[in-house]
């Protein structure tokens, strides 16, 4: 058996022994650390300062390390290597035998030679011990400095902010973060920082540490000083690397214990990982790189596959600094690499987005993220698997407002093969095998069976939307298929209902259902035939939902609502009081709808017909408001009257509502036409909204109101006419054609792989080659078109249905109402 | 109204529903027979008739002869769906299928020369 020694136990010595233990290694392993506690998370050591909860931090406790057969020592320092015999001895002289050594000792607090750095109130910030003392000294204290504005130095600024301490950072270099981001960035992070409260000092060198016995302040080599009682140094770290020097291994010249990709030393006994190790002169103070090495030591010891090894590791970083986000990847400078930077600097929100692309803007070479890293992931992922860029890279990182951002790349793009958490090194794959395979169905779960997601986190936004967008193909595959009655999808059963030219439910459930039918497959079913042949849908009412059955809205009491249409929201006086009349004689409460129509509530079925006739007679139609159909297009005033408008916007939107009046769809149908950009009509918060501008008009889609509000996106823009109904026609038969049941335009546009990029290819450039067939289709459909309420009341047999009894002519003996404000209402229920 | 499944040996009175054209296929229809309400369903797909009460359990309203009806599971059990909330109730048993309202009584029902009849049970 062999004995493997690991001096130090931090974060990459622990995450090694989990990876011996997972790999079932047969050896025997000590690890011998200084500190006083097991292994514990240094990145989120700041969260410390919130609960002083040394056991939320701990990677795992004693017993995991009793558990599994590892021989953890602590608060030992190992001292001396004996490389010839193969030990290790402590500063308590105990002696450790080897034939793996395995150094992870990590590194210290770079503390540059300043003088008076020896005095009290000079800190480091590197341990949970550091921070006690911080936080002890820290009482007395009113004011803190950090000296180094990096990751590090943020990091420790928080902490002293945390201890209500006013806070300055003093950086050498002219920016903060220097080595992650570029000018631009880093003075937009200055001031984010200073609108904290904290002061931000660049360009300073350091040249002494004020004070007696306690520092007092500092001063800066050019002669101003500042006032401080506490100074916490972050400048960098110090590979541990002293054991090396005496045992003769070879150290890199900026320090660390020179390995190959194997994580050898000089000598091949003696391995070294993480922040101490330096491979190809580099020193790796990141996890995830810790990690990559403990797996590579790990496979050796466990396996004894020397096929797998370090061969460097991506640099990317995303971190919230204080609350501010902040994410660079890939080669956020990219100063000796042609390139076309794409930036914005967003000053008034505090965002900064730079990313690097390649001169034939192929692909991603790095960039920065300040203020707003929610595309990181994605970013970073296109950067790290050489993804092809959208044709207009700049979408990467401009949304356009209320939107979500990243030109339509969903999670679905990324190869299984993309590494996903770093710092686990998790693939997208292994984390589509946990939910597919295993039936993991939230992060909790997924964090358990990959482990993705429980180094710094970062990833957990990306593995979500990779469980929602796996969850969902799953659940689509169950959720697709109508209901018990029919095998199929909605788009299935449209194309089944038109290739065979099914004209009934009837005959459809003979030829391709089972059983009886039921409530879901038919009103689905009726929907689909009107959207295919637009027939009239009383003539096989009773798979129609109440609503359509009787061309009303049912409402409480069972009495039904009644919306003629009104085209655009015009109507002459006549008109007016014509419904004004019609409400008289059938007391009907009346109310004025967001769509600018008139509802008539309270009707009583064996009434609907009289009505109808009523108001036929008086040249009205259905407004459909009882089906998943086209119900208004709203407009503003327009040029007509309206002092701003450009173009006649009234007479568009009822050429436009006269057009696909009575057309059904998956969902319901709202559009709007506005005169110009003050957008009165309200047209983005539509399925479908046309802005007039200078040049012509705006064509958006995929808008809504109510409980998930959405803004339609724009199409087109200042296209003509004839232009916006093209493409209208195309836009909707693609949804009625494509859409799952009861989906509106949103979704269905948010669920559509390439999104809006993809529908602009579709339906304005044709790139599907359906375009004249979408066309001709809906030309069928407003072919067909018939007032549903104008049929209905001149059809005996139809009208015969609008009775409450079979039986009797009465209404509804049960109904009761009663009179509010001058109406009639109904009683509640 | 409290449940009850009229059995055809209870039925005292057999009430003249109307003609079987007065009932949509594959629909329903409410009478009115003194003071009560009778849905009556013409499940013309599995031919055969049904007959519950028209007053929905859930919200209370006279309403189920509105719904749209259908069978559900491999015992294809017809069921009707209430317009409101899509309540579903077996148009056998009257039990609610889909949630925890009471259930609907349900009546025997007979076509006799294209004529329909539902068999209810009055006192004497």
């Amino acid at each position: 058996m062999a004995r493997i020694v690991i001096v130090g136990n931090g974060m990459v010595s622990y995450k090694l022994c989990e990876k011996l233990v997972e790999k079932n290694s047969s050896a025997s392993i000590t690890v011998i650390g200084e500190e006083p506690r097991p292994a514990y998370d240094r990145v989120h050591l700041s969260a410390y300062f919130e609960d002083e909860n040394a056991d939320k931090l701990t990677m795992a406790p004693k017993d995991w390390y009793d558990g599994n057969g590892i021989n953890l020592i602590t608060s030992e320092k190992v001292s001396q290597i004996n490389r010839e015999e193969q030990y290790v001895t402590t500063h308590t002289n105990s002696k450790y035998e080897y034939d793996y050594l395995v150094l992870a000792t990590g590194s210290s607090a770079f503390v540059p030679p300043i003088k008076g750095v020896e005095k009290k109130g000079v800190f480091v910030y590197r341990t949970i011990e550091d921070l006690e003392m911080m936080m002890a000294y820290g009482k007395k204290a009113s004011s803190a400095a950090v000296l180094g504005g990096g990751l590090l130095g943020l990091e420790a600024a928080k902490a002293a902010i945390d201890m209500n301490l006013k806070t300055s950072v003093v950086e050498f270099a002219p920016r903060l973060m220097p080595r992650q981001i570029d000018e631009e960035g880093g003075l937009l992070l200055k001031n984010k920082m200073e609108d904290l409260g904290i002061d931000i000092l660049l360009g300073k060198a350091t040249s002494n540490i004020e004070g007696e016995e306690e520092m007092t302040g500092m001063a800066f080599s050019d002669g101003t000083s500042l006032d401080v009682d506490m100074l916490i140094i972050s400048a960098g770290i110090r590979p541990r690397d002293e054991l090396g020097k005496e045992a003769g291994l070879e150290v890199a010249e900026r320090g660390g214990f020179v390995v190959n990709s194997l994580m050898q030393t000089s000598d091949e006994k003696i391995f070294a990982v993480g922040e101490c190790a330096s491979y190809e002169n580099m020193i790796y103070g990141l996890v995830a790189p810790g990690y990559d090495m403990a797996e590579v030591v790990a496979e050796q010891i466990a396996n004894d596959n020397k096929e797998y090894t370090f061969t460097g590791c991506d640099m990317s970083t995303k971190l919230k600094l204080i609350g501010v986000d902040v994410a660079s990847f890939g080669d956020p400078f990219c100063d000796n690499i042609p390139h076309y930077p794409i930036s914005i600097n967003d000053k008034k929100n505090g965002i900064y987005k730079r990313i690097n692309v390649d001169l034939e803007g192929k692909k991603l070479l790095g960039g920065i993220l300040i203020g707003d890293a929610d595309d990181y992931n994605m970013l970073h992922q296109m950067f790290i698997n050489e993804m092809a860029l959208p044709p207009h890279p700049q979408d990467l990182i401009i949304k356009s407002s209320g939107e979500e951002g990243g030109a339509g790349m969903g999670v679905d793009a990324l190869p299984d093969t993309a590494q996903v958490c770093s710092c686990e090194n998790v693939s997208k794959g292994d984390i589509c095998c946990s939910i597919k395979d295993d039936g993991v169905t939230d992060i909790n779960g997924i964090k358990a069976a990959t482990k993705a997601g429980t180094g710094c986190g970062g990833c957990l936004p990306m593995v979500n939307n990779i469980l929602e967008d796996t969850l969902a193909s799953m659940g689509t595959v169950v959720r697709k298929e109508i209901c018990e009655h029919f095998p199929y999808t909605r788009q299935e059963m449209f194309d089944l209902i038109k290739v065979n030219e099914i004209k009934s439910y009837t005959e459809l459930l003979e030829k391709y259902g089972s059983g009886g039918g039921c409530e879901t497959c038919k009103p689905l079913v009726g929907s689909l035939l009107a959207s295919i042949w637009n027939d009239l849908i009383l003539k096989e009412s009773t798979i129609q939902d109440t609503n359509d059955r009787f061309l009303a809205n049912i409402q409480k009491g069972g009495s039904y609502s009644v919306v003629p249409r009104i085209p655009g929201g015009e109507i002459t006086p006549d008109k007016l009081i014509v419904i004004g009349e019609v409400a008289k004689e059938f007391d009907l409460y009346t109310k004025i709808t967001g769509g600018q129509r008139i509802d008539l509530f309270g009707a009583r079925l064996n009434d609907l017909p009289l009505i109808w006739e009523r108001l036929v007679d008086a040249g009205f139609e259905s407004g459909h408001a009882y089906g998943k159909s086209l119900r208004t297009v709203k407009s503003c005033v327009g040029s007509t009257w309206c002092r701003f408008g450009l173009h006649d916007s009234v007479g568009f939107a009822i050429e436009v509502e006269n057009r696909y009046k009575g057309l059904r769809s998956p969902h319901k149908l709202k559009g709007g036409v506005s005169g110009c950009i003050r957008e009165c009509a309200e047209a983005r918060g539509k399925d479908f909204g046309i802005i007039a501008t200078e040049k012509g008009w705006n064509l958006y889609v995929g808008g809504n109101g109510g409980a998930n509000p959405k803004h339609a996106v724009l199409l087109a823009g200042d296209i003509d006419k004839e232009t916006v109904i093209k493409y209208l026609d195309r836009y909707l038969m693609f949804y009625i054609k494509t859409a799952e049941p009861l989906q509106r335009t949103a979704p269905w546009q948010e669920k559509l792989e390439g999104g809006i990029d993809y529908l602009k290819q579709v339906i304005c450039e044709d790139s599907l080659g359906i375009g004249e067939q979408l066309e001709n289709d809906m030309k069928i459909l407003i072919a067909h078109y018939t007032c549903e309420w104008k049929a209905a009341i001149n059809d005996p047999e139809m009208r015969k249905r609008f009775t409450h009894f079979s039986n009797d002519d009465s209404h509804d003996p049960t109904q009761k109402f009663k009179r509010e404000r001058g109406q009639r209402f109904p009683v509640a229920w | 109204m409290t449940f009850e499944h009229n059995t055809l040996d209870q039925v005292t009175t057999w009430v003249k529903a109307g003609h079987v054209s007065d009932f949509p296929e594959d629909g329903g229809s409410s009478i009115l027979y003194k003071d009560q309400q009778i849905a009556v369903f013409n499940f013309t797909t599995i031919n055969k008739w049904f007959a519950t009460q028209n007053l929905c359990p859930h919200k209370k309203q006279m309403i189920l002869a509105r719904g749209i009806i259908g069978t559900q599971g491999e015992e294809q059990t017809p069921k009707v769906a209430c317009p409101y909330h899509k309540k579903t109730f077996s148009l056998e048993t009257g039990e609610n299928l889909n949630g925890c309202e009471d259930s609907i009584t349900t009546f025997p029902i007979k076509i006799e020369d294209d004529t329909v009849f539902v068999g209810l049970v009055e006192e004497k």
